[in-house]
């Protein structure tokens, strides 16, 4: 089962350590990681994707709760969390196909932010299914590298 | 019986608050070195005794130390036994126990003392020399990652980066240590730190917005739990190290003698409960009474307090308890739940929240249920007891059972501490030390630390002068620490260490004979040094005996002697720990326990055993259970099937539906 943890840590040397040592420890692998610091300088936001079963997931939330050096953890798996990740990709794109591959990306909102004489580098944000489909088509062409962020996620505002 | 209200409230802040003068000390507000302003912050959280070992990026701590009046400094003769002789120090009293080393390797010495602590939740604060900020991290001269190394095994730790906030770093480590789930915190004190000049200011309060452990149980789940409870009719409180560390002994009798609930006890929970206590039947698990693990297996109602659920108490876990419901107690909310679904979980301190549940349950007026299960309890009791004088018959062999029995005997519970080693002998005390207070018996029950033992005894002895400090050992647990020796040697530490010498590592080798087919790989530790000559080397008295009719004097002499004394006691090889269930067997497929409906002989042999041999018996139980073993060499730990046996009347029925009484054997 897929969860998006959100974790507020104190934003000190070794903190980052302690967490993601925390989850590997318990046997845990980190799909995704992104740290940053928030609107506190004191504090940093910690977004890690694990895959646990329910139980697994509580330990190893209860554990990060345990640590110090964590405020607050918060699950953003379910509908009312806004999902983000930013994608470069560099697509093998010769001179005569560069324009289907310009069009998928307009589709997508995405960017074309490098051109080289054989390959296209694009830029694109959303969630993961966007970003998969963006991906799914690109792959036609040849996708000769892919760098990721990691998600980031944020709680929707209430609606009333 | 003693009233259970003892504190109106404890909080993390009534807990945590230093011990000593805090900011009220002499040296408040002068100009010092850092290294100063470490030891009297140590003064003002009211610390008298320091364990630790110098070395060069340590120097200033030391230098610092030298003209400390409060601070007695215990100098260990290796880091790991300094950390053990704090835990000792912190087990035996509830203080935070108190570590100073130095960086690089001395600071690895102490990792398996942390380990040790932080399995069984004792507070210690443990204080590193590091190299100088400028050069951490370029591999310099006995530079070590500290804080990176033992990050999986402490509660918290620093990397102190500034004096502005050493006296509040230290402050917040003794609350860390002290409050919640009691565990151990480890400073690093770069030695330009040390030497660099400041004004020691230090606070009273701490200010630590995400570490607020919880101490109030909820009332709500407290009635829940009362309600369990007053349903009941085969309640069963399972109690482990939270009892001691809470300090919630009288609570937790006031419950059991409400409620007539019988009570057993983790190896961390021994003491906690008086052995005294009717109700208490003591030792559960793989080496526990057949008793005590038949009303696990039994019970409608589990009260966990401030027990784990550790795998050397379940057994397999899903025949653990099958037809209990669970209230769970424990401060820390990631024990609950983790091995075994809680009914009703309350987070909180085991103190208030038992004495909530006793409140409740008089105001409801319950009562106990009848006394049917009590009184089936006290026919296991009668019929499967620990040792039995016919199970010893004609042996010119001493007993290692009936040497702990002597030797309990022999102590005044109230003031001696008995500390254990780990292995054959650390189970053996489980069953015949008798304890009547908490923090009196003093073992590694997480981390099985072999070495543990002896230093924390010497920690013990140090803290209780007033008492007797007895560590049982083996010859193999004791050889990994003997350096201590010097210590309670040049201390002069009133400490008695009593070898159950049968010249292996008894419980390897024990699962080498049931479970590996006697393939004794590497578990037979001749030639073993003479012990009683090395006592003699460190100015210690010694004694080796080997006859059964010593026993009794030489417990005496060790007793009454002044000073440290070893007293080596020869036992078999062929000694095994019963009753013991095998790894990964149900809690109840108990083998060779006594059973005094066949004639005090150990019992549940599987199909095939042969006829013991006349020698000692518990020879003959190893002959018996050989057999079994060659009898189907595939077979590595799992027991023949209970239904067939039971059908074969092979082992006793034990069904809730099964009267417990008669031998059908």
């Amino acid at each position: 089962m897929y969860h998006v943890l959100s974790v507020l840590v104190e934003n000190k040397p070794g903190v980052l350590s302690r967490v993601t040592g925390l989850i590997s420890r318990r046997g845990f692998n980190i799909e995704s990681l992104s740290v940053g610091p928030t609107e506190d300088p004191t504090l940093s936001r910690v977004t890690a994707i694990v895959v646990a079963d329910d139980v697994a997931y509580e330990q190893i939330t209860k554990q990060l709760h345990k640590l110090i050096s964590v405020h607050k953890i918060t699950d953003l798996t379910n509908d009312n969390a806004i999902d983000r990740e930013l994608v470069l990709y560099k697509v093998n794109a010769a001179a005569e196909r560069r324009n289907e591959i310009i069009e998928i990306a307009n589709i997508f909102r995405a960017k074309i932010v490098d051109v080289g004489r054989n390959s296209l580098t694009i830029e694109a944000t959303g969630d993961a299914t966007k970003l998969k489909g963006l991906e799914d088509l690109l792959r036609a062409y040849g996708i000769k590298e892919t760098v990721r962020t990691g998600t980031i996620a944020m709680s929707r505002s209430s609606k009333d | 019986m003693s009233e259970p209200r003892t504190e109106v409230k404890r909080t993390a802040a009534a807990v945590g608050a230093p011990r000593g003068a805090g900011s009220k000390t002499p040296k408040q507000g002068k100009t010092m070195l850092g290294a100063e302003a470490v030891i009297a912050s140590l003064e003002a959280e009211g610390v008298d005794t320091v364990f630790g070992y110098p070395g060069g990026q340590a120097i200033k701590l030391y230098d610092a130390l030298y003209d400390s009046q409060q601070i007695n400094h215990i100098l260990a003769r290796h880091e790991q036994g300094a950390v053990h002789m704090a835990d000792g120090y912190a087990r035996s009293t509830g203080k935070p126990g108190v570590a100073i080393v130095t960086s690089g390797p001395g600071a690895t010495n102490t990792v398996t003392g942390i380990a040790t602590a932080y399995m069984d939740s004792v507070p210690l604060v443990v204080i590193t020399g590091q190299v100088p900020r400028a050069v951490i991290g370029t591999d310099s001269f006995q530079e070590s990652d500290i804080v990176g190394i033992t990050m999986p095994v402490v509660k918290h730790s620093f990397l102190l980066q500034s004096t502005d906030e050493l006296t509040r770093t230290i402050r917040e480590a003794f609350h860390i240590a002290v409050t919640g789930r009691p565990g151990p915190v480890l400073i690093d004190v770069p030695s330009d730190l040390a030497g660099a000049t400041m004004v020691f200011e230090y606070p009273d309060e701490v200010n630590l917005p995400s570490y607020k452990p919880t101490y109030r149980g909820n009332a709500k789940q407290i009635r829940a739990a009362c309600k369990l409870i007053e349903a009941s009719k085969r309640p069963l409180l399972y109690v482990g190290g939270g009892v001691v560390s809470s300090d919630a002994s009288a609570e937790l009798e006031a419950l059991s003698n409400l409620m007539q609930i019988p009570v057993v006890t983790t190896l961390m929970g021994k003491g906690g409960v008086a052995a005294s206590h009717p109700l208490n039947l003591g030792a559960v698990g793989m080496h526990g009474a057949k008793y005590s693990n038949l009303a696990m297996t039994e019970c409608d109602l589990l009260i966990a307090c401030g027990a784990r659920f550790s795998d050397r108490v379940t057994g397999r876990l899903s025949e653990f308890a099958p037809f209990a419901q669970v209230i769970h107690i424990d401060i820390d909310p990631a024990e609950i739940g983790k091995v075994r679904e809680a009914q009703v979980p309350i987070v909180g301190d085991l103190k208030g929240v038992l004495a909530g549940m006793v409140d409740q349950l008089q105001k409801d007026g319950a009562r106990p249920a009848d006394s049917e299960w009590l009184e089936r309890i006290g026919k296991w009791r009668e019929r499967y007891p620990f040792y039995h004088p016919n199970v010893g018959d004609a042996s010119d062999e001493i007993v290692p059972e009936v040497v702990l029995k002597r030797l309990s005997e022999k102590l005044d519970p109230r003031s001696s501490v008995v500390t254990t080693e780990v292995g054959q002998h650390q189970m053996w005390a489980h069953q015949f030390i008798d304890r009547e207070v908490g923090r009196s018996f003093l073992s590694s029950g997480g981390l099985g630390t072999m070495g543990f033992g002896f230093p924390a005894a010497i920690g013990a002895a140090v803290a209780n002068p007033e008492k007797t400090v007895v560590c049982i050992a083996g010859d193999g647990s004791f050889q990994m620490n003997s350096q201590e020796m010097a210590t309670a040697a040049i201390n002069d530490v009133n400490v008695k260490v009593l070898i159950l010498d049968n010249r292996c590592l008894g419980m390897v080798h024990q699962w080498q004979k049931l479970f590996y087919d006697k393939r004794y790989s590497q578990t037979l530790l001749e030639p073993v040094p003479d012990f009683v000559k090395l006592a003699e080397a460190y100015g210690w008295q010694g004694r080796r005996i080997e006859n059964p009719a010593e026993v009794d004097e030489a417990l005496d002499e060790m007793l009454a002697a002044k000073g440290p004394y070893l007293l080596d006691v020869a036992i078999s090889r062929e000694q095994n720990v019963y009753p013991m269930v095998a790894p990964g067997a149900a809690l109840d497929d108990v083998m060779g326990a006594i059973d005094v409906a066949v004639g005090a002989v150990r019992t549940d042999m599987p199909a095939g055993a042969q006829q013991p041999p006349t020698v000692s018996p518990c020879a003959q139980l190893d002959a018996q259970f050989g057999g079994r073993w060659e009898f189907n060499p595939d077979d590595v730990g799992q027991r023949m099937d209970r239904k067939l046996a039971e059908a074969a009347g092979l082992a006793q029925k034990t069904g809730p539906e099964v009267a417990a009484e008669g031998g059908d054997e």
